[in-house]
């Protein structure tokens, strides 16, 4: 059992008992809510007669099924507009602060919350959303949860829980150029496999992990949840400090002096205890693709897709079903595969880091005519500094379409879709059959820097080729 | 489809039921609920939606779409089923089918959560055992009565101990999985828990 980590220490301090059952209840510092998971939670909340019991505690925002293309109400979509309609009111008859479109805030919710300064170190966080794990890129432990667990965290602002395990994946060195922080926690999964981290938290620490940005470090967090663990985290340090300073909702005055203290006392110690630990190279990783139906069938751009008989047993019967998914022959090259659409977005990969890095091999490029390609900031505030950047002309230049922000094609919840059996080069999370909208459309997962290299050659190509 | 779909409240403790095997590993939960049909303000209608995507492919070939499965209510799947996004459409989707109860190699810890958040238990067993079960419902109906107080699985040639999370049976057994009055029962605990947390005093400006 793991001991004097950081996921321990903050457990312990969340405790509030332990419950006849034996699970602990944790309270929960900062809730997020959204339009999808939320509405039956407080149709639960009347039917049951309870209140939210610390409104101050729980922020909304609106992010999946808003378009983004044409965001005048009402929306074009009727059910679309029915859910932030539920929202708005819901927000409004409970007293929750809701960050709506065109407050200058709005967003996808794990865009909005660090850039708002709610997200901060030692925090227990929740939010009706699998990557929710992202917040832990600043320390906090943060965990997805289901609409009946929104519902137990509005009245009680607690959360019946097991404790994790703790696994360590202690990443040496650092990325090469042209390789990104997408790279290497698909590099991550692909080692470990999708399901190796249930019913553990992940820490990543070493040298690669602490060179990141604050923005590359939820990237990783960010896809946890892919690698099958419902928190990944990371120590604070003085990059997670002053990412915080000065934003919205961080502590001013004398109370950053009391944060700052309190947040330099949190990380694991260094005789801390693990269930397991895990370490790798991370100047081996190479811009990395997913081949396959899980973010943990991924490949270095030149090598070829598997062999059965490369892959370990319990692999194989996913893989003949990718194969057949995904029409990929077992052998070929990922390199060089046709692509018809390129998204670039999502709360993994739609900040401003990362349009900033895509927008640097975009310039004075043009997008192949083959190809759809389009942008769709993570939040209001993203969209306003890439303007002022001058980085949204950029990418119209180059034949991107620029949008609205909001998750978009990351699941498709939205008019964004593929169509039939499209191949999108994606800098989202996830490449589940049908995900991106189209029954058999098929995504590839990669960086956004690789996802505009695809979209300049119309196939999947080596961005280190590029940017030389 | 079932005509009648009723919740399960209070204390469970023996399910009985006809099992249906789905065979495959790290079935992610848009598969059992592709996110068009989360364009919905309540769970009453996914239903009919489980694994359309899935289904429709399949053209009538699959478990949930064959005649003999229509009364299953046990569902016997692989590895890591329910993996990805932490929608709880997905296990409202499988239990307004009709499924009542999971048997499988292993689970995603949202989707686990959310199963018995809502009353659905989900036991595991090793791969071995999963695939003789799915070998053996493959061709021939097979029903079994779960008894929870016991952790076991009886039908009228096998018999087996079924693993489920001591906590979840304990939950179930004593109808505390449907949480929320639970939890509020220690109101005065989250009350100064709230007071002593760091954070809560340093971030003034919240709201």
């Amino acid at each position: 059992m793991s001991q004097d980590t950081l996921f321990d220490k903050v457990w312990d301090l969340h405790k509030v008992s332990t419950l006849p059952g034996g699970s602990d209840q944790i309270f929960i510092g900062l809730h997020l809510i959204h339009e999808v998971t939320s509405p039956q939670a407080f149709g639960a909340l009347k039917d049951k007669n309870l209140k939210v019991k610390f409104p101050e505690r729980t922020v909304a925002t609106v992010d999946h099924i808003v378009p983004t293309d044409n965001q005048s109400r009402p929306f074009k979509d009727n059910l679309a507009e029915q859910m932030i309609e539920t929202l708005e009111n819901n927000c409004l008859e409970h007293k929750i602060r809701f960050f709506n479109i065109g407050s200058g805030n709005q967003g996808i919710v794990h865009v909005v919350a660090p850039e708002l300064g709610l997200t901060q170190p030692g925090m227990s966080i929740a939010c009706g959303d699998s990557h929710t794990s992202t917040h832990g890129a600043f320390g906090s432990i943060a965990f997805g949860i289901g609409t009946s667990q929104v519902r137990d965290v509005l009245a009680s602002q607690t959360l019946a829980m097991n404790k994790l395990k703790v696994r360590q994946i202690w990443c040496d060195n650092k990325l090469s150029k042209g390789v990104y922080a997408k790279d290497l926690v698909l590099h991550i999964i692909n080692k470990l496999g999708v399901k190796a981290g249930v019913g553990f938290a992940y820490e990543f620490a070493g040298p690669a992990i602490q060179e990141l940005s604050m923005e590359e470090r939820m990237t990783i967090c960010n896809m946890s949840i892919e690698g099958g663990a419902r928190c990944g985290y990371i120590n604070p340090d003085e990059k997670t400090f002053s990412y915080i300073q000065n934003k919205l909702c961080a502590p001013k005055d004398g109370h950053w002096d009391k944060a700052l203290k309190w947040w330099k006392s949190l990380k694991s110690d260094e005789n801390s205890i693990f269930d397991d630990v895990i370490k790798l190279d991370a100047s081996k990783v190479e811009p990395t693709v997913t081949w396959g139906i899980t973010p943990g069938q991924s490949i270095s751009i030149n090598q070829q897709i598997p062999l059965l008989d490369n892959l370990s047993p319990n692999d194989r019967l996913v893989a003949k079903e990718a194969y057949e998914y995904m029409s990929f022959k077992p052998g070929q090259l990922i390199k060089n595969t046709p692509v018809d659409v390129c998204f670039i977005g999502s709360c993994t990969n739609g900040r401003i880091s990362d349009l900033r890095v895509a927008a640097k091999v975009l310039k004075d490029k043009k997008v192949s005519k083959n190809v759809k390609a389009f942008v769709v900031p993570g939040s209001e505030k993203v969209a306003h500094e890439a303007k002022k950047e001058g980085i949204d002309q950029i990418f119209k230049d180059s034949g991107f379409q620029w949008r609205e922000p909001g998750c978009s094609m990351c699941l498709a919840m939205n008019s964004d879709k593929l169509i039939g059996n499209q191949v999108s080069a994606s800098s989202s999370n996830r490449n589940f059959k049908g995900r991106q909208g189209s029954p058999n459309g098929r995504t590839l997962l990669m960086s956004p820097a690789m996802v505009a290299a695809a979209a300049i050659n119309g196939k999947v190509s080596d961005v280190r080729e590029l940017i030389h | 489809m079932k005509i009648e779909f009723k919740p399960p409240i209070g204390k469970i403790s023996n399910i009985n039921g006809q099992c249906i095997s789905l065979i495959g590993n790290d079935i992610d939960t848009d598969r059992i609920i592709p996110a068009r049909f989360l364009k919905c303000v309540n769970f009453d209608s996914l239903g009919e939606s489980v694994f359309e995507d899935d289904r429709k492919t399949l053209k009538g070939k699959h478990p949930f779409d064959l005649e003999e499965n229509k009364n299953a209510s046990i569902l016997i799947v692989n590895s890591n089923f329910g993996c990805g996004s932490s929608r709880e459409h997905a296990p409202q989707a499988l239990m307004r089918w009709g499924i009542k109860a999971i048997i499988g190699e292993s689970f995603a810890d949202i989707f686990y959560s959310n199963c018995i958040a809502i009353g659905i238990p989900c036991f595991t067993l090793s791969k071995n055992l999963i695939e003789a079960i799915q070998n053996h419902c493959d061709n021939q109906f097979l029903f079994l009565e779960i008894d929870l107080k016991k952790s076991l699985a009886k039908s009228t040639d096998l018999n087996f101990n079924l693993e489920i999370k001591e906590s979840s049976r304990k939950m179930f057994l004593s109808g505390e999985w449907d949480g929320t009055l639970t939890l509020l029962e220690n109101e005065n605990l989250i009350e100064s828990k709230f007071t002593q947390l760091p954070y809560i005093k340093f971030n003034t400006n919240l709201i």
